[in-house]
């Protein structure tokens, strides 16, 4: 059954080009542009045809909206669509790596007992939020560019922000817990 | 003379061309219904005057059900066939109600059903009928008001209302024969109500504590487009609490005993406790009297300061919900606007001085609490039924809840996190376990905690006819969808074939498809007039709508079709045109059918279209 073209990337879809830096202000403003033409409150009168297509593609303008405003989701995106899936078995972590990694998860380890478990939350976060700046600002000269050592040194790169993800999910349930919820 | 009549700029031309909506807010202790007339929305009054319509309703023998102010009447006299706030039944197994200690109130039936009955005078009715009951009195109210049929109704639900919550709304709505415009969440109604008032940009709260729900919702209003970050809340806490915990204290200074206080002098205690509640509002002290069984009463005092200690823990409970939604928004009490304070429960002295204290700020009333969602959905429904073809107003809200599956182990995996963005669609594939299975189960919950057995169950989806291959061959995506009105609706496909499963429902706490129309029949068979006649005018008003639309959009963008795509398009509007002017009730739904298949194409393409031109404009700005 024929249904709305959904084979059109999300830059596409969002008239941007494909590249990694994204103005968040322009995202935001053709996400409601988007919406104001597709939403199903614009078609709650029409045929059982329009309100299908119409969440459905209000549902596509959504999702692509979520993955083009996270840094992490859109160079995963970018990736796969140069062909490069990422998987989560990282074969060769550099040591340089492997080493921040452990000295985020000692200090996550230490906020439960310190003086002030609120505010070593805080630093550590702000941390992570620091390491995750230098990795993003130079994710478009990686991830624009199509030679294989380039979409390497990128896919690497994406990984750690992988890690920096799950670590802030954990920082999450860890300030829920302190929180008393 | 002859007065001009003179339209509003930005509305319809022709003012005999408006069609009538409605918002109704369909409370747990009230209900109102509103529209907008003349540029303005205002609830619309009973004949006496009255804006509320107490949801109340009570059954007798031999004798239609009375819904409003003269079935609360009749509470404490006929507690057993008088039903108030049935808001807190609906979406609801008899075990959660049981577990609320509300199944003492009313003479719940046995039985297999998932759908709870009460035995009333009038017979066993579900809380989805008696809600329908109270819609068709608003409905009455304003086709009597608005001097015309209703061409649809925004029907506002709590914003945490879950699936089987919202699904037993709408339900209520069909048998109230209502078509739902939109299900839109109550806070959302109240943000619209001030935010086109207003219209100050940035993130707002809106504090709503009705009878018996609370939903906190933080939404960004940037031109025009109402953006809801989180929302949280509880669906079994309310005014009706506080009564309960006003009531037992009464009852414990009276010195009787919980145990022996019958159901009528039960209902009298609330209605006391209620009202002592509401008059601290005005004074320091309030004189009580309880009804004691043997006859005669029992008075007392309650004051301020102990309303206040009776009040505060539920307060806080409420606080908690506010902290948790601000962490999901990611925002501080800093970041915020104003907050809105919505419901009648908001009117109480002691909820504004800490909500007030909690936000750092002085809670905006201006906009009747009690009135101000059903002012919202009219605005809404004005703008979703056409009436306002050139509005710019958009509503983005979220799943309150996150929806998961059953998966090995009890277990849940999450599917869709709470607080996302609807419309949202998300894929999951699986595969078959057995040579030539056909078929596969589904178990979809609702709720944030690991273990199903925590999550609240909303359905299982049973999918059949998958073409049988060897096991682990096939790769069935299934698609949860979850729409507009925060429905979940799942669709299932198998890659390799194509081939789309046909997906049966099994609601956990709601009623299947068969059970709808078996009501629907009952209704009709039981309401005076011509049931014939009634099916045949529904249908007839439902192909008026499609054709209209279809008109409209082949006129704008007809030319997107072939000449051969434009010639069956037209034939099946040409046949739709013809049933319609009929009086065969089947052949136009037939009718009504095959259009909606023929114009799908069209549809597709023509959102594309609308898509593309939008994005275009702005290649060309990039590359000029």
């Amino acid at each position: 059954m024929p249904t709305t073209d959904l084979s059109s990337h999300y830059f596409d879809l969002f008239g941007l080009p494909v590249c990694y830096d994204v103005d968040p202000q322009v995202l935001a403003a053709r996400y409601r542009e988007l919406q104001r033409i597709v939403h199903p409150d614009k078609f709650a009168g029409g045929t059982d045809a329009e309100r299908r297509s119409s969440v459905q593609m209000a549902a596509r303008i959504n999702e692509g909206f979520r993955v083009l405003k996270d840094p992490l989701d859109r160079a995963r995106y970018l990736l796969e669509l140069k062909g490069v899936a990422l998987d989560d078995t990282s074969s060769a972590v550099d040591p340089a790596f492997l080493m921040e990694q452990m000295e985020l998860r000692e200090a996550m380890a230490e906020v439960r007992d310190s003086a002030d478990p609120h505010r070593a939350l805080q630093r550590v976060s702000e941390d992570i939020a620091a390491r995750k700046r230098q990795i993003t600002d130079n994710m478009a000269r990686l991830l624009d560019e199509d030679d294989e050592a380039s979409l390497q040194r990128a896919q690497d790169e994406t990984r750690k922000l992988q890690f920096f993800r799950r670590l802030e999910e954990e920082l999450d349930a860890l300030d829920e817990e302190l929180a008393g919820f | 003379m002859a007065l001009l009549q003179i339209s509003e700029p930005g509305q319809a031309a022709a003012p005999h061309q408006r069609k009538l909506a409605v918002g109704i807010d369909l409370g747990t202790t009230n209900s109102l219904v509103a529209s907008v007339r003349s540029g303005q929305a205002q609830t619309l009054p009973d004949a006496d005057g009255e804006h509320l319509l107490p949801s109340v309703v009570r059954y007798r023998a031999d004798a239609a059900p009375v819904v409003g102010a003269e079935a609360r009447e009749a509470a404490a006299t006929d507690p057993r066939n008088t039903i108030s706030s049935v808001k807190r039944f609906m979406g609801r197994g008899l075990a959660d109600i049981c577990k609320g200690c509300s199944c003492t109130d009313y003479d719940f039936a046995d039985s297999d059903s998932s759908v709870p009955r009460i035995r009333t005078a009038g017979g066993d009715v579900s809380p989805v009928e008696i809600s329908a009951e109270i819609l068709k009195s608003l409905k009455q109210r304003a086709e009597a008001t608005l001097g015309g049929e209703l061409a649809g109704a925004v029907i506002t639900v709590p914003a945490y209302f879950d699936d089987a919550q919202r699904q037993a709304t709408k339900d209520a709505a069909q048998l109230a024969g209502i078509q739902v415009l939109r299900l839109l969440n109550e806070p959302t109604a109240a943000a619209v109500a001030y935010g086109l008032d207003h219209g100050s940009e940035g993130v707002h709260v809106v504090y709503d504590l009705g009878g018996g729900t609370f939903d906190i919702s933080i939404l960004r209003l940037n031109r025009g487009v109402f953006e809801v970050m989180a929302t949280a809340g509880n669906t079994a806490l309310g005014g009706d609490d506080f009564d309960r915990a006003i009531a037992q204290w009464l009852v414990e200074q009276a010195g009787i005993d919980p145990q022996a206080i019958g159901a009528g002098q039960g209902r009298a205690i609330l209605h006391e406790a209620c009202r002592a509640k509401e008059q601290l509002s005005e004074v320091e002290t309030v004189l009580v009297s309880l009804p004691l069984a043997g006859g005669g009463s029992w008075t007392g005092h309650l004051d301020r300061a102990q309303l206040n200690t009776l009040m505060d823990p539920l307060i806080r409970r409420t606080l908690s919900a506010c902290r948790r939604a601000m962490r999901d928004a990611g925002i501080d009490t800093a970041d915020v606007e104003d907050v809105v304070m919505v419901g009648g429960s908001t009117r109480s002295l002691r909820v504004r001085e800490l909500v007030g204290e909690f936000f750092h700020c002085e809670p905006k009333a201006n906009i009747d609490p009690d009135k101000v969602v059903a002012v919202g959905a009219a605005i809404q429904a004005d703008i979703l039924v056409g009436n306002k073809p050139d509005d710019e107003m958009l509503l983005l809200d979220v799943i309150p809840l996150s929806l998961g599956m059953e998966t090995m182990g009890g277990l849940v995996e999450k599917i869709i996190p709470r607080n996302t963005t609807i419309p949202v669609a998300r894929a999951q594939d699986f595969t078959t376990f057995k040579d030539g299975q056909t078929a596969l189960a589904v178990h979809v919950v609702q709720g944030e905690r690991e273990l199903v057995d925590d999550c609240r169950s909303l359905a299982r989806f049973e999918l059949r006819g998958i073409p049988p291959m060897v096991a682990g061959a096939a790769r069935i995506r299934v698609t949860f969808q979850v729409d507009a009105d925060g429905l979940l609706s799942v669709s299932a496909r198998e890659e390799a074939s194509g081939v789309e499963s046909a997906v049966q429902v099994k609601p956990s706490y709601g009623l299947s498809d068969d059970e709808i129309a078996g009501m629907l029949q009952d209704s009709m068979a039981h309401a005076e007039g011509d049931v014939a006649a009634r099916m045949l005018r529904e249908q007839q008003v439902e192909a008026e709508r499609i054709l209209e639309s279809l008109d409209a959009a082949l006129r704008e963008d007809g030319d997107i079709l072939s000449d051969e795509e434009r010639r069956k398009l037209d034939a099946a509007i040409a046949d739709l045109r013809e049933a319609e002017a009929g009086d065969d009730a089947r052949r136009i739904k037939t009718a009504i059918q095959a259009l909606n298949a023929a114009s799908t194409d069209f549809a597709a393409r023509r959102m594309d279209a609308s898509i593309q031109g939008a994005m275009a404009g702005h290649k060309i700005e990039e590359f000029s």
